[in-house]
């Protein structure tokens, strides 16, 4: 029973069910599934360095930012189309990650964490400051929706919200980067991260060029976090210099790390959790910082694994007094 | 087939390799033996890439191959184990090998095809000569220190080098399991006609299957040449003295 | 401003110099006990602005505590560095050493949901209220200077802050614990091998950055209004410095304090949009360019 409760995919199920979210009629519902749906691609591209790579970047958010502010800049100030704005997000970010991880994969651990983050504040500054370009600190608010007038003649989604719509579109597009990302990790280029992660000196010394290959992998985990980011510009009708601070390089890693970073699915599970959690506590108090670090001590002390590692460690634990 | 020619390093003031010239001709089985804190694992450092020497060549197989980076001296042909078992310790025996076999055939930069079942054959070969072909999927992480050397010694088959350095391969092991790995050493030399480098505490094993012994001492070559000549050599018994025989 | 062409005033030139080296005075008490703990513990400590930031809100409780006991700024120095030190000592010994065993990250990651959880319970016993504390009696006034009017107060801290580095120094250099600090910041298994209590003096050493941590809070008071947000703004310029300097090297420390202070006085001058870009900039290039700092033991 559990064995075949562990195998069936729960990842592509839940993004099937996800599709049903705007039939529950509610603005609130699409509002956070859409939420989630970017934040999980966001936090699982973060993984790919963590989790599989074993880089710990402080600065993902930089990505992000680049992101959203490429597709609002394209969409609002350029009337280009959504279909051109979204990949150019990536490619931007992807660019960016080009550049600043040639410099920080030459250095390891805390130097390479702290570069990461430098990284991102510069970003985040430019945003501020610049103005003419981002809209400085009052951002760009008002991104158009992509035109999804196409979308009333569809079957059994016609009749919803344009923001229902956005919210289809969003959960197709993630689950195409999804299915992109699962494939590199179950790739040989993946598994040689994991080597990366395991031990480099090892690594170095099969033929690995572990330079190279962490490159690689920032730019890829980069290159995600600016599609989240495109998106994310959109569902928040406005790009904000935020969306680089720190802050959000903070939450999408204890994202990560809450859903569990030795799984691919777990980011996503912890940024769901996360934001759910989230939304509860801030009706109730403004100490969500609070809550927040609390949740963290506890998943470093008593769930190191995260939501997932619980999860599949309480599978192993009921598996063997089964066996 | 490799050439090492007066290589130094210090650190901090500190010479910890002060002058060693060596050579190893193809096929030979040769060993480098001294106490400890001679400087043998810092010596393969610096042949394998992972230290830059201050100055002084390596050349392996005609080709200056000083300062170059671990992984390209790797792709190079030369393969190396490690005295603290460095092996993916998170990852599958299994994996383990597979990984060296994808970085060494060229398949490292492959993004959407599945890693699965690939040199699926290959590798078991290689899990079957060091004879741990039972324990293919267990977590390499768990396996008891004797067969993690095994698998270290995988690991470094499954790059197909020419020259094989091994870093103090029978640390850590009863006599029973030294002799054993030892003649496993043997046998795969053989069988795959190896050039091989060793460094090692035990004079046992060193004078019973090395062609050629270099001696080093405080970061010098003190002696080398033939077991027998190297054993009735008077500077290495001085050394040697009040150091325990295994 | 100074204009194109003339040449600047010196007396303003070295106005500007000054407050520089104070804020480099400020800097350096943090910086320093950033840099120690990050030396002998190997931990980036994120919640060391957060004990700056209590060091502050507590001595200011204890003024207004004492209302009028004279002395009562100094007694409130000295308490809150205490306080903050009982704080380090308890923060070590129940949580984060418990963590030393995992991975880097998860110390990382806990100092810093010490931040999140410190900011708000400095939020909720004191509000998001602008706080301030007045000069103590005898170092109110000034001191004319080449032309500078320089602070009583001010020169205090520029006094201290070298003492207390020359202190730090001789403890490090000259006497058993610190000997004992320095060993466990190069080989922590082979000076417990040794016999040495290495668990009690991680403890130590947390505790007296810890303590310096709340003594720059304290001392900070009358110079600058306590706000919610000094936490995160003072451990980014304390990482700075400590990159600047070289991470785990003492008078690198005090060195790229000092560096750090003057680029940022002299800098707002020449670029006004200075500060929050060229921070980072700043610990970016020397990142990129010579991570190990000034004084730091290069890397590979």
């Amino acid at each position: 029973m559990i064995e075949r409760l562990a195998r069936v995919p729960w990842g592509p199920l839940v993004m099937v069910a996800a599709f049903f979210v705007p039939a529950l009629g509610s603005r609130f519902y699409t509002f956070v599934a859409t939420d989630v749906v970017i934040m999980g691609l966001f936090a699982v591209s973060l993984n790919l360095l963590i989790g599989y790579t074993g880089l710990v970047s402080f600065g993902h958010a930089a990505y992000f930012g680049i992101g959203a502010y490429t597709t609002g800049i394209l969409m609002k100030k350029l009337g280009v189309p959504f279909v051109l704005a979204f990949p150019a997000a990536g490619l931007g970010a992807g660019l960016a990650a080009l550049v600043f991880g040639f410099f920080c994969v030459r250095l390891t651990k805390i130097y390479f964490a702290m570069l990461t983050l430098a990284f991102a504040q510069i970003v985040w500054a430019i945003c501020f400051k610049w103005n003419d370009v981002t809209g400085g600190e009052q951002g760009m608010p008002e991104i158009p929706y992509p035109a999804l007038d196409w979308m009333q003649r569809l079957p059994f989604f016609g009749d919803f919200r344009a923001s229902d719509h956005f919210y289809l579109v969003t959960v197709v597009l993630v689950a195409l980067c999804f299915w992109t990302l699962r494939r590199i990790v179950g790739s040989p280029f993946g598994r040689l991260l994991t080597t990366i992660r395991e031990n480099p000196e090892r690594a170095e010394f099969i033929g690995v060029s572990v330079r190279r290959y962490e490159l690689i992998a920032f730019v890829i985990a980069g290159i995600f976090a600016g599609l989240a980011g495109g998106l994310f510009g959109i569902f928040n009708r406005g790009v904000f210099p935020d969306f680089a601070y720190w802050t959000k390089s903070s939450e999408v890693l204890i994202m990560t790390l809450l859903g569990g970073m030795g799984s691919f699915w777990g980011p996503a599970v912890g940024a769901l959790v996360l934001l759910v959690l989230n939304q509860q506590i801030t009706s109730y108090t403004e100490y969500w910082p609070f809550v927040l670090g609390t949740v963290l001590i506890v998943i470093l002390f008593a769930f190191p694994g995260g939501i997932v590692g619980a999860l599949a460690a309480g599978v192993t634990r009921l598996r063997m007094r089964h066996a | 087939m490799l050439e090492v020619r007066d290589v130094r390093k210090a650190f901090d003031g500190f010479q910890a390799v002060g002058g060693v010239t060596l050579g190893v001709a193809r096929g030979q089985i040769a060993a480098i033996i001294g106490p400890n804190g001679a400087g043998k694992t810092t010596f393969f450092n610096l042949v394998t890439g992972h230290l830059r020497p201050d100055a002084g060549v390596v050349i392996l197989n005609g080709r200056d191959i000083t300062g170059l980076a671990p992984h390209d001296v790797c792709r190079l042909g030369m393969g190396r184990s490690f005295q603290r078992t460095n092996i993916f310790p998170r990852l599958t025996v299994f994996e383990n090998v597979q990984a060296a076999f994808i970085s060494h055939r060229g398949r490292g930069l492959s993004f959407f095809a599945r890693v699965e079942g690939l040199y699926r054959d290959e590798t078991y070969a290689v899990l079957e000569s060091v004879g741990l072909q039972d324990k293919a999927g267990e977590v390499s992480g768990f396996l008891s220190h004797g067969n993690q050397k095994q698998l270290e010694l995988g690991i470094a088959l499954a790059s197909e080098p020419e020259l094989l350095l091994l870093d103090e391969p029978t640390a850590g092991m009863s006599a029973t399991e030294t002799r054993e790995t030892i003649r496993l050493i043997e046998r795969i030399t053989r069988d795959r006609g190896l050039t091989l480098l060793f460094t090692e505490h035990d004079m046992e094993v060193v004078f019973s299957i090395a062609q050629r012994i270099s001696v080093l001492h405080q970061g010098r070559l003190i002696a080398e040449g033939a077991p027998a000549e190297v054993r009735s050599d008077p500077e290495v018994r001085r050394v040697y003295l009040g150091e325990r025989a295994r | 401003m100074v204009s194109s062409g003339a040449l600047p005033d010196p007396s303003f030139l070295f106005a500007q110099a000054l407050s520089g080296l104070t804020a480099a005075m400020f800097l350096f008490l943090i910086a320093a006990g950033l840099s120690l703990i990050f030396g002998v513990l190997r931990v980036l400590n994120f919640s060391h602005g957060s004990f700056y930031m209590l060091g502050a809100y507590l001595a200011y409780q204890v003024v207004q505590w004492a209302a009028t006991t004279p002395g009562r700024f100094w007694w409130a120095t000295i308490g809150a560095a205490l306080g903050i030190a009982a704080l380090g000592g308890v923060v070590e010994r129940l949580l984060l050493r418990h963590l030393y065993a995992k991975e880097e990250l998860y110390q990382l990651l806990f100092t810093y949901a010490l931040v999140l959880i410190l900011g708000d319970v400095a939020k909720k016993l004191w509000g998001t209220r602008q706080l301030s504390v007045s000069r103590p009696p005898g170092l109110t006034g000034a001191v004319e200077l080449f032309g500078t009017r320089l602070p009583y107060y001010n020169l205090f801290i520029l006094l201290l802050g070298p003492a207390i580095a020359l202190a730090f120094w001789i403890v490090l250099h000259r006497t058993r614990t610190g000997r004992f600090i320095r060993a466990a910041a190069l080989d922590r298994e082979m000076l417990g091998a040794l016999g040495v209590n290495v668990t009690g003096l991680y403890t130590g050493v947390f505790v007296i950055g810890s303590f310096l941590a709340g003594l720059g809070g304290a001392l900070v008071t009358p110079v600058k209004t306590i706000v919610p947000g000094m936490d995160v703004e003072i451990i980014v310029e304390a990482f700075i410095v400590v990159v600047i300097g070289g991470l785990g090297s003492f008078w690198g420390t005090f060195l790229g304090s000092i560096v750090y202070g003057q680029v940022l006085s002299f800098g707002i001058l020449i670029f006004p949009r200075f500060s929050i870009f060229s921070v980072f900039a700043l610990m970016a290039v020397v990142l990129i360019v010579r991570p190990w700092g000034l004084l730091g033991r290069p890397l590979r």
